[in-house]
């Protein structure tokens, strides 16, 4: 029994131990005010931008970012709630809902990509090489060929319903699977039941090496995804005024010549050409 | 499909071995993200034992009416769903929320306090009952023998020990495994230092991160973290269960 005890507090000296490894740095970081909390999409976290992104701002100008990544639908909803200071999202519709509601500030045109149907090279619904993304949706529903939905009301979640809705096909049947998850989980359990999933390109190309799915249709105007970068009211919370201007060096940063030029290169070396195209300098 | 077998399974012998490789070489990214798994579930069970066993003790010695009803209180919530306390600490220290204004959304205090919900009731609960096992003739004759009510407390934690020490583990067994409640409260949150060009956790723990890399296709990082939290899973248990061997 004495040793089982013994062990015990070994185990909880072990724990208490890490904590007070770590006090030094925690206490840094309460006392440290300049942060700035962004809530954003999963797609551009999972593609690696942000974090190459957000470097030279966090160096510069010794503001730390604290990045919480969702889909849109919940990110708008935190910055809603207040828990973040600045959104990166990629929806149209909700951005306005956003702004109008005065929960957002400031929205700036970021940059856009393109959402693509990937799906088995096999291609049992036969959708390669379509013009029409609506067209090629129709030919998955009416074969019942599985597909993949994010289910989770991000930009891409909301793109997809928005074509289903266009062709007037409900998604009940058993080849429609929603699994409530971020891009890059879509994306593997597409590939691992041979799927098919409606992805924005650079999460695609972030991960193709690592699962078989190849990209069918792309270019269809439809497929268009702008994100945008919005300041979350500062007259709404007490604690957001202070931060209104860290969010503000940050916007003006992302659309600044330097931030778009991050933009257009990223990817170019890895991928041979850009994940995401800069909207906010034409 | 045999084919895609083959493949997946090079896939995997591949991120089992740069797994292990990241675990020898102390990679700062999964060593902090460890450090701060053990330290959160640690300070949650911490302050739990400080509030669980007193609390258990005061049930279990004495009579009131109600008893019944509060113990079965306590081990319903020992199944408490990890989210559904993640949604709730959320929802109070958000801005917007009645806590709001303590600004803990997003920090590790946020998740030590969704953990503390988790593991009170599993340590009360099996504290309870393990104090409820020490004979009534062990408390009766501290108590004739002119034994206070601290005296009784201290002979009854005694006889106890190793049950409550169960409680205890099992408790931070469920805290370090845990994902729902954490990554809601945490966000799952990673700073970037850039003296040093490396990332480490701030409220991302060894299950939050799992589901963060294997979403970004990182396996071998996700295989290195399920392997720590794993073992420390394991090692909990087997302790637990020798201690009741012994018992």
């Amino acid at each position: 029994m004495r040793i089982q005890l013994k062990i015990f507090l070994f185990l909880l000296l072990i724990s208490t131990g890490c904590l007070s490894q770590n006090d030094e740095k925690t206490l840094n970081k309460i006392s440290e005010p300049k942060e700035i909390t962004i809530s954003t999409t999963t797609s551009i976290d999972d593609s690696g931008l942000l974090k190459i992104l957000n470097q030279p701002f966090e160096e510069k100008y010794k503001i730390r970012i604290k990045v919480i990544a969702e889909g849109t639908g919940k990110a708008l909803k935190t910055a809603e709630l207040g828990g973040s200071d600045v959104v990166i999202v990629h929806s149209r519709e909700k951005e306005i809902v956003f702004i109008k509601e005065g929960f957002g500030v400031n929205k700036r045109d970021l940059m856009h990509n393109n959402f693509i149907i990937v799906g088995p090279e096999s291609d049992p619904a036969g959708i390669s090489d379509m013009k029409s993304g609506s067209d090629a949706f129709n030919k998955i529903a009416n074969s019942k060929s599985r597909f993949f939905s994010r289910g989770d009301e991000s930009g891409t979640h909301v793109k997809e319903k928005l074509i289903w809705k266009k062709i007037g096909i409900l998604n009940t049947g058993t080849w429609y699977k929603s699994i409530g998850k971020g891009m890059g989980d879509t994306l593997i359990a597409a590939n691992a039941q041979n799927g098919y999933t409606l992805s924005d390109q650079s999460t695609y190309l972030k991960i193709k090496e690592r699962i078989n799915l190849v990209i069918l249709v792309e270019g269809d105007p439809i497929f268009y995804n702008p994100y945008s970068v919005i300041a979350v009211n500062p007259a709404r919370y007490p604690d957001k005024n202070e931060k209104y201007q860290m969010v503000m060096l940050y916007i003006g940063y992302l659309t600044s010549p330097e931030g778009q030029r991050i933009i257009s290169e990223y990817g170019q070396d890895e991928f041979g050409h850009a994940l995401f195209y800069p909207d906010a300098i034409l | 499909m045999f084919e895609d077998g083959i493949l997946n399974m090079n896939f995997l012998i591949d991120g089992f071995l740069k797994a292990i490789a990241l675990i020898l070489s102390n990679d700062p990214y999964v060593m902090s993200i460890t450090a701060v798994s053990i330290k959160i579930s640690g300070t949650a069970v911490i302050i739990s034992i400080l509030f669980s066993i007193p609390t258990a003790i005061l049930i279990s010695t004495n009579k009131f009416r109600g008893k019944k009803f509060i113990i079965s209180l306590i081990n319903t919530a020992m199944s408490l769903p990890p989210v559904v306390v993640g949604l709730i600490v959320f929802l109070m220290l958000v801005p917007a929320g009645p806590l709001g204004i303590l600004q803990l959304i997003f920090t590790p205090a946020a998740m030590i306090m969704a953990q503390f919900i988790l593991v009170t009731p599993i340590i009360t609960g099996i504290s309870i009952a393990s104090i409820n096992s020490v004979g009534q003739s062990i408390r009766d004759t501290a108590f004739t023998l002119g034994g206070t009510n601290k005296d009784i407390s201290l002979i009854i934690l005694k006889e106890a020990k190793v049950g409550i020490i169960i409680a205890v583990l099992a408790g931070f067994g469920r805290a370090i495994a845990e994902v729902g409640a954490i990554l809601i409260a945490g966000g799952n949150v990673a700073f970037w230092d850039a003296e040093t060009d490396t990332y480490s956790s701030y409220t991302r723990t060894l299950t939050t991160a799992i589901t963060l890399e294997t979403s970004k296709g990182d396996i071998s990082t996700s295989i290195a973290l399920g392997i720590i939290v794993l073992s420390i899973s394991l090692s909990v248990n087997l302790l637990s269960n020798r201690l009741q061997d012994r018992e």
